[in-house]
């Protein structure tokens, strides 16, 4: 907090060493338009708007908001649909049989055979890029589309997330690049122009499900598919990224205080904090309260603000995503989640009930989620050992970093209680250094991980597996893949899939009839199970009542599914996808630091019977850190000219004469015009006239220093400052 | 209001760190060290006087532990389990990791070597170490609802930190230990510019200046590189963390670099264990360790092993770090006693050694004989290499951190007095900024900034704003032109400083204060503004008005002015005022003349009220009436002096009125 304006210098050698403070010298490098722009626009927006632009397709493509606060145009998470992949067919592996490029496009599959094509957020296009000043990413899924955005040339918004979402999220990055890299590989370069496939007639020929994924819901989708970036986007990418530590809080253009608070859903995952002038908003991502393997949901750095966005739509289901899962599972455990999208009435009366902080915090970390998560866990090790012992493989593409890292653990544990000497692989290009990077990241894991720590122990069991030989990393390829399109998965499957004792296991939200569409038939078992990746319906009410907002702004979908009556503290607002939602300012005033010297130079005077008190103020206003600081000026006081200050009241002719009387001024009260103006003759010491009026008194006068005294006594009748 | 700094320990010394700063009614102690020099109740600081009946839980609000040093961390077993503190603890996450390490050897030694009573146990250690509350860099943590905590990198050692700390508005730091300068292993101290009332730093080397460190290094190489090649063993004391891993991390380079196939040896004391918590810790240390890390973790030393008690008189050339450092027993004396004898070997000593130990008397001059106890004596003919690189910043550092920081007040600890002394005299007088040096069991008073919350309207800060930007972009301007010389920056700070906000604070019972513009300030109060108006309806003569229009270059646009027009007189009147004063902003607006608020125009009305004096005699006068308001007042008078001198002049000489009527 730099109150001083910066008047300590840094000299050169200190600036390698210290960092500089975020103050105005940050904002001098704005061009000047852009910065007057700025400052009326902060000051303008009485109003501020929230844009829902996509409500995202769960844990892999969390939603995405639009929000304009303080005049401050920010961006809430820029994930990458990776859903087309689907209509893409795999690269066939070499055993299976080759087929060239020039082989016609498609097949009885009816996949297109090209470089698949990804699609950016939806409504993002109609967006001018340059208007951004900041994007706030919570999860390294919620960055995966970030390159897209940051290469364009007049992109110039700061992107927050914290280190290890910045981290995980490159690593994201640069395994889709490779996976990727292996159809530019087989097809050849991608052409920037309009591919074959993409020509109208193409793309009617298309089977109907494809054709949807293909062109979406509206032409415009169709214009969002693009070519993945390259890996100079990426590193231009993560240059404009500013890493940040959980509850640190950083100043974006001396104006905004952002704050990253740990949300529990992953390794760096975060919920955020804006505070700006007269505005404090909390935005609540996709959160896990208690994780067995990240540091768990903060609430208590998130208390205290007027306005939430709740940005978690995991409670909503599949329905919201338009999309429904074809249950192709031999074995299911999707019923171990029982109390699905409607929370049971007596839940959210035991909720109302609970009006201590500390009974609603139990309601929120309570409900056993943590066991709940290692039952379906257990379940999937056993049903691993079950293949394992009768001599199939299985494949797990699974590209939720906490599950497999819990996997590993458990399913070593359980081979090794079974003596079974089975090696398990993972196969992918970051493996090595996603592996190593969560053991050296105890700051940003649960208690129990920390434990570890303390005791000296590695963070997770992969350190051991790794060590004793018992997992192998295999850089060439890769494995997570939620398409089951590319990647070294393609391949296993292509080879698996007519093996009857081999197992398949997939995350829920994969629609795994068309993931599995060009391995058909399918012999394998297939697990599908879901995991928890958000707020859980019921614990909504506890939450918001524990935070204690002012307004809380919630996804349409979720109006039924709350209980009105659940709050009368705090309002709603409801948004829905590409509609703005223009949310009222809950404060007039700005909050001000007066500087006990500055305000022991004040002369305060009282007016209105006593009751009030006012005074000229006159010093300098800092700006630091969000806050303001009015401290005394650095100038001499020159005091204040006299005849700039400000009357108000009126003139009682009476008293005025008495006044006049004082200072040997002989004038006498004269006449009174149509217009209710009252005149004072003076005639000692020599001629003049007052006229006055309700609103204005005009002393008349040829004589300056009479002038000059008669003014003092008609002020001295009036009430000044 | 003020801050309270109460020096327990490291007042002009340097042990048992341990400072109660009591500021807007919190406690927090920074640090609870121990004092490696004294055995007796000296060891540790004089908790009495925290609190006279030992209620420590009221009076202290929280404990800050800066790092894992025994001087910053060895008494708190003590004070939580003994004398029964059970208040929050925070500390960064390497020193809760390795704190327990550091307490636990210096428990065994003081119990297992020198055979003493203890003065904490092992479980006691345990029990202490669940009171602490691990925490983050730049982190902010709320204590409680007032007191607000943040660490930032101090590098001293792994997971040392300076600390931030805010009571409403008192705002303070306390360094701890800290270095200015990058080394191997660790990054170099960052903090944010602070705004402080209070700045408590270390002062080691309060007079020290040092140069490169690279030097120091490659000298230390050296010598180990001479030692090894002509079939030498090194001999390393160091304690288990820090130092060591530093060491290691510089030979195991050099090896790499050199393709030395000599063996480097960890004694078992040193312990692969505190390289396992340094790998995990590697976000801790300096950015290239961590850039390196992706591929291979630098703590995983390739050429270093663990070391054998048969080895130690094997033959051939070897390194061997082993514990403890200063050799004040232990191993690192056993293998001492071995080595020492011949003038092949290398022993290193730390920087700085505590008086009594033979690392103390290696350092004071090379003796040939060391008198162990009174049945042994060793001989020392190997040769003893002197590292000087210590973790600690120099003066320069310090300076450089008090300047950057420009707190308004410093208080040194940690160093030896007459050096301190020095120190602080130049903090006072090339910085202006009080500093104190206490001894320990001193109180130091300082007083703080305090500010009063209040409300700003919008129009207020926009004024502000509006101005601010003006005056901002003007800035930018000087900037940009002097930057070819050599003060642009400072211009721009010293414009910036010049920012006015001006306004009316209105102060209603029972509500906050609220700071209004002038313009929204009656409509807040609920009243109407009462304006007040000059007058004066002055005569002026028309001689002297087509003078000036004479004298000036006529123009032949004024030619086309008829005399009867109005507009004729009052470019007349304008060229007069432009030839008699230096205003240059008076304006012609539609037969009216206007400077500021002051405006003149011909009256015509006969019995003018504003008219004071004379009439209109035989049409050589005109009148003019002119009204102003009182802000113009001077400048009002200046004008209606100039317009009236000529018509005075004109009348007495024309007419000879005889009465002057006008004064």
């Amino acid at each position: 907090m730099d109150w001083k304006g910066g008047s300590g210098i840094t000299q050169r050698p200190l600036k390698d060493l210290l960092l500089s403070p975020t103050d105005w010298s940050a904002m001098e490098v704005v061009e000047n338009e852009r910065k007057r722009r700025k400052i009326n626009s902060f000051l303008d927006s009485r109003v501020y708007n929230q844009t829902c632009l996509s409500k995202g397709r769960g844990f892999h493509f969390p939603p995405c908001h639009v929000l304009c606060l303080c005049g401050f145009q920010i961006l809430l998470e820029c994930p990458i649909d990776l859903s087309p992949l689907a209509a893409f067919s795999p690269i066939p592996s070499v055993a299976h049989d080759l087929r060239r490029r020039t082989d016609p496009p498609r097949e009885s599959d009816g996949l297109i055979r090209a470089a698949p094509r990804y699609r950016t957020v939806k409504h993002l296009s109609a967006y001018d890029i340059s208007l951004f000043d900041a994007v706030l990413v919570s999860s390294p899924a919620g960055m995966l589309g970030l390159p897209f955005l940051a290469r364009h040339p007049k992109f110039s918004a700061r992107i927050y997330a914290t280190e290890a979402t910045a981290r995980l999220g490159r690593l994201m990055m640069e395994d889709l690049l490779a996976m990727h890299a292996e159809f530019v590989q087989f097809y050849g370069p991608e052409e920037d122009t309009f591919p074959e496939w993409m020509k109208w007639e193409e793309l009617e020929a298309l089977p109907l499900k494809l054709k949807e994924i293909i062109i979406g819901e509206n032409d415009v989708e169709m214009g969002n598919l693009l070519p993945l970036y390259s890996a100079a986007d990426v590193k231009e990418c993560m240059q404009k990224v500013k890493a940040v530590k959980y509850c640190e809080e950083i100043c974006h253009d001396g104006i905004l205080m952002i704050k990253a608070v740990s949300s529990g859903l992953e390794i760096g995952a975060s919920n955020w904090t804006i505070v700006g002038p007269r505005r404090n908003v909390t935005y609540v991502s996709s959160s896990i309260f208690e994780s067995s393997h990240a540091m768990g949901f903060d609430y208590n750095s998130l208390l205290g603000n007027d306005i939430i966005i709740f940005s978690d739509f995991s409670s909503l289901g599949e329905s919201v995503y338009g999309g429904k899962v074809v249950d192709m599972t031999k074995v299911s455990v999707t019923d171990v989640e029982e109390e699905s999208v409607h929370p049971s009435l007596s839940s959210i009366s035991s909720m109302r009930g609970c009006n201590n902080e500390e009974a609603l915090t139990r309601c929120l970390t309570g409900n056993g989620e943590i066991s709940e998560e290692l039952d379906k866990l257990s379940f999937i090790s056993s049903c691993v050992m079950n293949c394992s012992r009768e001599g199939g493989s299985v494949l797990i593409p699974i590209g939720r970093l906490g599950i497999v890292l819990q996997l590993l653990e458990l399913i070593s544990m359980a081979l090794e209680s079974l003596n079974l000497k089975i090696p398990i692989y993972m196969i992918s290009a970051i493996a090595e250094e996603t592996l190593s990077f969560t053991n050296v990241v105890p700051e940003w894991l649960c208690k129990q991980r920390q434990q570890k720590l303390y005791s000296g122990e590695a963070l997770f069991g992969h350190v051991q597996l790794k060590e004793s030989k018992k997992l192998h990393l295999f850089p060439v390829l890769h494995s997570p893949s939620l398409f089951l399109r590319i990647g070294p998965v393609a391949h296993l499957l292509q080879r698996w899939h007519q093996r009857e004792n081999c197992l398949l296991v997939l995350e829920e939200g994969v629609d795994a009839d068309l993931a599995l569409l060009p391995f058909k038939p399918v012999a394998m078992k297939v697990l599908q199970c879901s995991f928890l990746s958000g707020i859980k319906i019921q614990k909504v009410p506890p939450l918001l009542q524990i935070l204690n907002p002012k307004l809380v702004l919630l996804p349409e979908e979720m109006k039924d599914c709350l209980p009105s009556t659940c709050s009368s503290s705090f309002s709603f607002s409801y948004y829905s996808e590409s509609e703005t939602l223009p949310v009222p300012s809950l404060q007039d005033d700005f909050k001000a630091h007066l500087a006990m010297d500055l305000a022991l130079q004040l002369k305060p005077k009282r007016i209105k019977g006593e009751t009030t008190a006012v005074a000229r103020l006159k010093g300098r206003l800092l700006i630091s850190n969000g806050e303001y600081m009015l401290v005394p000026s650095k100038r001499p006081g020159t005091p204040t000219d006299k005849s700039s200050l400000l009357y108000w009241g009126s003139v009682d002719p009476t008293l005025l004469v008495s006044a006049l009387a004082e200072k040997e001024i002989i004038g006498t009260v004269s006449r009174r015009d149509d217009t209710g103006a009252i005149f004072v003759q003076v005639d000692v010491p020599s001629k003049a006239l007052i006229e006055i009026g309700v609103h204005r008194t005009v002393i008349c006068s040829a004589n300056e220093t009479l002038c000059e005294r008669i003014c003092e006594s008609v002020c001295s009748v009036l009430d000044g400052i | 209001m003020s801050i309270e700094s109460l020096v327990l320990g490291a007042g002009q010394e340097v042990g048992k760190s341990c400072v109660l700063v009591r500021m807007g009614g919190k406690s927090i102690m920074f640090d609870c060290g121990m004092h490696m020099g004294y055995l007796d109740r000296r060891r540790y600081p004089d908790f009495s006087l925290i609190s006279p009946s030992g209620d420590f839980n009221s009076s202290i609000d929280c404990i800050i532990i800066t790092h894992f040093h025994l001087d910053h961390v060895g008494a708190l077993p003590f004070f939580t389990e003994v004398c029964g503190y059970h208040g929050p603890i925070y500390m960064t996450f390497p020193t809760k990791a390795l704190a327990p390490m550091m307490l636990e050897d210096y428990r065994k030694l003081m119990v297992e070597r020198r055979g003493e009573q203890e003065q904490f146990t092992s479980e006691h250690i345990t029990e202490c170490m669940k009171k602490v509350i691990a925490v983050d860099l730049k982190q902010i943590v709320q204590v409680d609802k007032d007191l607000q905590i943040r660490a930032y990198y101090a590098g001293h050692v792994l997971g040392a930190a300076m600390f931030y700390a805010k009571v409403g508005e008192n705002t303070m730091v306390y360094t701890g230990d800290y270095n200015m300068t990058p080394d191997r292993h660790l990054g170099a101290a960052q903090i944010d510019r602070l705004q402080l009332d209070l700045l408590i730093t270390e002062s080691t080397y309060a007079t020290t200046i040092r140069d490169s460190k690279y030097a120091r290094e490659r000298e230390f190489l050296k010598a180990v590189h001479k030692c090894v090649a002509g079939g030498g063993k090194v001999l390393i004391p160091t304690f288990a963390l820090g130092r060591a891993q530093e060491l290691c991390i510089l030979l195991d380079d050099y090896w790499e670099r050199m393709n030395l196939k000599i063996p480097i040896y960890f004694s078992a004391g040193l312990t692969i264990q505190a390289n396992m918590y340094y790998k995990m810790l590697i976000g801790w240390t300096s950015q290239k360790i961590k850039d390196c890390q992706t591929t291979r973790n630098p703590f995983d030393f390739k050429h270093v092993c663990s070391f054998d008690r048969s080895l130690i008189n094997s033959p051939g050339p070897c390194v061997l770090f082993a514990t403890p450092g200063m050799i004040s027993g232990g191993f690192s004396l056993e293998v001492f006693k071995q080595w020492a004898p011949s003038e092949l070997n290398l022993v290193t000593l730390p920087g700085y050694c505590v008086a009594g130990t033979i690392g103390h008397k290696l350092m004071s001059g090379k003796p040939t004989r060391i008198d162990l106890d009174k049945d042994t004596c060793i001989d020392v003919k190997c040769q003893i290499h002197q590292l000087s690189f210590s973790p600690h910043t120099d003066a320069k550092g310090i300076m450089d951190l008090v300047e950057f920081l420009s707190p308004r007040h410093v208080i040194l600890v940690h160093g030896e007095k007459p050096k301190m002394a020095s120190l602080k005299g130049r903090i006072q007088s090339e910085l202006g900024i009080p500093c104190y040096d206490p001894a320990n069991n001193d109180t130091v008073v300082v007083s703080s900034t305090k500010t009063v919350k209040v409300d700003a309207s919008e129009t207020f800060i926009r004024t502000c704003l509006n101005d601010g930007f003006k005056c901002h972009n003007k800035q930018l301007e000087d900037s940009w032109t002097s930057s070819s010389g050599h003060s642009g920056s400072l211009n721009l700070i010293s414009s910036r400083d010049e920012v006015v906000a001006e306004g009316i604070m209105v102060m209603e019972k029972s509500k906050k204060a609220k700071i209004v513009h002038e313009n929204e300030y009656l409509h807040i109060v609920g009243t109407e503004k009462h304006e007040l108006q000059l007058s004066c309806c002055c005569p002026v003569s028309k001689s002297s008005l087509t003078q000036a229009m004479s004298g000036s270059d006529a123009s032949s646009a004024s030619e086309t002015l008829v005399s009867s027009d109005h507009r004729y007189w009052i470019h007349c009147l304008w060229l007069k005022l432009k030839k008699e004063s230096d205003f240059n902003n008076v304006q012609e607006v539609d037969n009216c003349l206007s400077l500021n608020s002051f405006k003149s125009h011909i009256c015509q009305v006969d019995n003018c009220p504003y008219r004071t004096g004379e009439c209109d005699e035989g049409g050589s006068i005109m009148f003019f009436c002119c009204s102003w308001s009182p802000i113009d007042e001077k400048i009002a008078w200046r004008v209606l002096s100039i317009m009236r001198e000529t018509s005075l002049s004109e009348v007495s000489e024309v007419h000879c009125s005889p009465t002057g009527l006008l004064i």
